[in-house]
């Protein structure tokens, strides 16, 4: 029972330090439009996560991780060597470079390490579950799990880094020849964040897989790119939602019994989706409400125009009447007693009998569309 | 003629897979045209990834491995990922790189989550349903192989049948729009097309990989011309060439999975063509910026 307990605790801290380091360099990711980057990168370090095994044979080595970060890095390099040549394009050079570098790694995997531990599927698919099971120990006391350690030190890592090169950051993800003509070397921001970002990927690796290790770094930022202008509140709203969408991934996937990260990869997008149709100004239903507000505020302008193009003259008579105004506009009779309404609700008209006046008002928003 | 049939008696697994990839191939990389000619390269690798919760439904829905069902939910989840990213991008000022990643690795997770429900549940029948994510060539079975031939064989036919308009569709979007030609039902064919492409792929080389094999083929074929015609021909040749090599390779040493050797293949091509290609290879460039500097040269011997 206490065992039980202590795995649910230090699971949901794992889940949390692994978002929280995913997402900080995610935004980053995001706003330079370099997401797939994380995805090429998380599948391209199997060969050097191969490699380093050869030599040190021994799965838990820091090599491993070393060699992984490098071999992200090169990644990187390759993909901007390719695309430097002119003979292919950016996302063709990641569609090539990725598959080919992972190609390399499991044909190794199955020629030479098919009989230990390190299968594609632990790689790829990942099971935070299992992070608790392997200990930290010194001097034989039991310091909780290694994972914890590892994407403790990543958070803290990428957290330092922002907070140092903040402004350098910033510069460089907004304005490239700005940051360059100051002097700001955008071109090291760029490799630091790349390294930074292959290191968190293998550390997470771990936990979550190559694949949901994606949803980690690219999730949170894309939802909260959605609710903020400021680079700040990206950075706060990221980690946020990706504690959250880590948290009750897991807790439903220890209810229902299934894959965790597969649960909190399916929450971002939940998160993402919700995010989506509530947040003001940029969601669905903002964007929906918007367009009825105008539908009905351009049926208006129409009408008033309509009235002060015919005001004053012989045909004003006619051409005011509400009964008969569908037929000038050429709308719906429905829709044209609903924008009367409307009108009068507003004081842009006002009604004499069967015929329809235009107040200063109304007269007022006429001038203002014609002139516009 | 004995030696055909020796041939086709020992090797009729090895000619069944070879048949398959070469098809496989050959689809995804005229197809893959297409999508690398609009900047598309990544949607194969969202496509592929989204799939999976389409092959977890389809098996839970139906109880049933066979391909051609599976195939289905497969095409059916790739393409409402699709959907969703291009409608993402339309409403959003989220970029199309983010909202790739976005619903890649989210719809990858929800086909784990399906998978691992499948598992518990304890259906004996569900041993192989992760050669998607992984594939598995030699797996590939005769009634695999015309699936792929007939499904690829529509696909090909339609481009064919739309060739102008596609062709339109991709060099200059917004004239095609202004003489009238509907280019939003046209977009989402294509991306139709893709994603039966890629589905039809899965099985063979698995959903991480299958989208080198729309990229690779296609990047290649664009190094040696510049009509659209030679390229798609090309492209096709590379993959189907790319699909034979990489199996026989397989299947001449030991413990060499197929799917990763098809991907070297086609990534040797690649590597081949971009150095190699007559006019825009990298060779011919040295030679030219050499004779450039040779032809710059004053009858004093110091440059200009």
């Amino acid at each position: 029972m206490i065992q039980e307990y202590y795995d649910i605790i230090f699971t949901t801290l794992i889940a949390i330090v692994t978002a929280s380091a995913c997402a900080l360099p995610g935004v980053f990711l995001v706003l330079r439009r370099m997401t797939l980057m994380s995805d090429a990168i998380s599948h391209a370090i199997l060969p050097g996560i191969v490699l380093a095994f050869f030599l040190t044979h021994n799965v838990s080595s820091p090599l491993l991780i070393l060699a992984a970060a490098g071999t992200g890095v090169l990644t990187v390099v390759f993909v901007e060597l390719l695309q430097k040549t002119k003979l292919v394009k950016e996302d063709a050079a990641i569609g090539l470079t990725f598959p080919a570098l992972f190609s390399i790694g499991v044909i190794l995997i199955a020629r030479f390490a098919s009989n230990v531990h390190l299968d594609t599927d632990a790689v790829l698919l990942g099971e935070i579950g299992y992070a608790t099971l392997n200990h930290l120990e010194i001097f034989g006391y039991k310091l909780g799990p290694v994972s914890l350690y590892v994407m403790g030190g990543m958070l803290v890592l990428n957290l330092a880094f922002i907070l140092t090169f903040y402004k350098e950051l910033k510069l460089a993800t907004f304005d490239v020849s700005l940051a360059a003509t100051l002097g700001f070397a955008p071109t090291l921001i760029h490799y630091g964040l790349m390294t930074l970002v292959s290191m968190t990927t293998v550390g997470a690796f771990d936990a979550v897989g190559s694949i949901l290790v994606v949803a980690l770094i690219a999730g949170p930022p894309v939802t909260a790119y959605l609710m903020t202008d400021s680079l700040t509140r990206m950075l706060i709203y990221s980690v946020v939602i990706g504690c959250v969408n880590a948290v009750v991934g897991y807790w439903l996937a220890y209810i229902t019994n299934v894959s965790i990260a597969g649960a909190i990869a399916s929450v971002t997008l939940l998160v993402f989706a919700l995010i989506f149709m509530i947040v003001p100004n940029r969601g669905l239903i903002a964007i929906a409400r918007r367009h009825i507000r105008q539908k009905w505020e351009f049926a208006q302008t129409m009408l008033v125009i309509h009235l002060s193009n015919h005001e004053g003259l012989p045909e004003a008579q006619t051409e005011s009447e509400i009964a008969h105004l569908h037929e000038h506009l050429r709308w719906e009779p429905t829709f044209a007693s609903r924008v009367v309404k409307y009108a009068l609700n507003n004081r842009y008209v006002s009604q004499e009998a069967a015929q329809l006046m235009l107040t200063d008002r109304g007269r007022a928003i006429a001038q203002k569309a014609l002139v516009q | 003629m004995q030696y055909l049939s020796f041939l086709i008696q020992n090797y009729y697994t090895l000619i069944i897979v070879a048949i398959g990839a070469a098809l496989l191939g050959a689809v995804s990389g005229a197809l893959g045209t297409y999508a690398v000619l609009r900047r598309q390269s990544l949607l194969g690798d969202a496509i592929s990834h989204a799939a999976l919760p389409g092959i977890a439904f389809a098996f839970i829905l139906t109880g049933s491995k066979t391909s051609l069902i599976l195939i289905l939910g497969a095409a059916i989840a790739g393409w409402i990922g699709t959907l969703i990213i291009l409608s993402i991008v339309r409403l959003t000022r989220i970029k199309y790189d983010s909202a790739l990643a976005l619903v890649l690795s989210t719809f990858f997770g929800f086909g784990l989550v399906l998978l691992t429900f499948i598992q518990r549940s304890g259906n004996a029948n569900q041993a192989g349903l992760d050669t998607f994510i992984f594939g598995q060539a030699a797996t590939l079975l005769k009634r695999d192989v015309l699936t792929i031939g007939i499904l690829g064989g529509v696909a090909l036919i339609i481009v064919l049948i739309l060739w102008k308009e596609l062709k339109l569709l991709v060099f200059d979007e917004g004239f095609a729009a202004s003489i009238g030609f509907p280019t939003r039902t046209l977009d989402i064919l294509l991306t139709s097309l893709l994603v039966i492409a890629i589905v039809l792929g899965l099985q063979a080389v698995g959903a991480v990989l299958m989208s080198a094999m729309i990229v690779a083929p296609a990047v290649a074929a664009r190094q040696w011309t510049n009509r659209l015609n030679l390229m798609v021909i090309l492209a096709a040749g590379f993959g189907a060439f790319a699909g034979v090599s990489g199996t026989i390779i397989s299947s001449s040493a030991t413990r060499i999975p197929t799917g990763p050797m098809i991907i070297l293949c086609a990534t040797f091509c690649v590597g081949i063509s971009i150095a190699f290609a007559p006019k825009r290879g990298l060779i011919w460039d040295g030679i030219r910026q050499r004779r450039n500097k040779r032809n710059l040269k004053l009858p004093t011997g110091k440059l200009i």
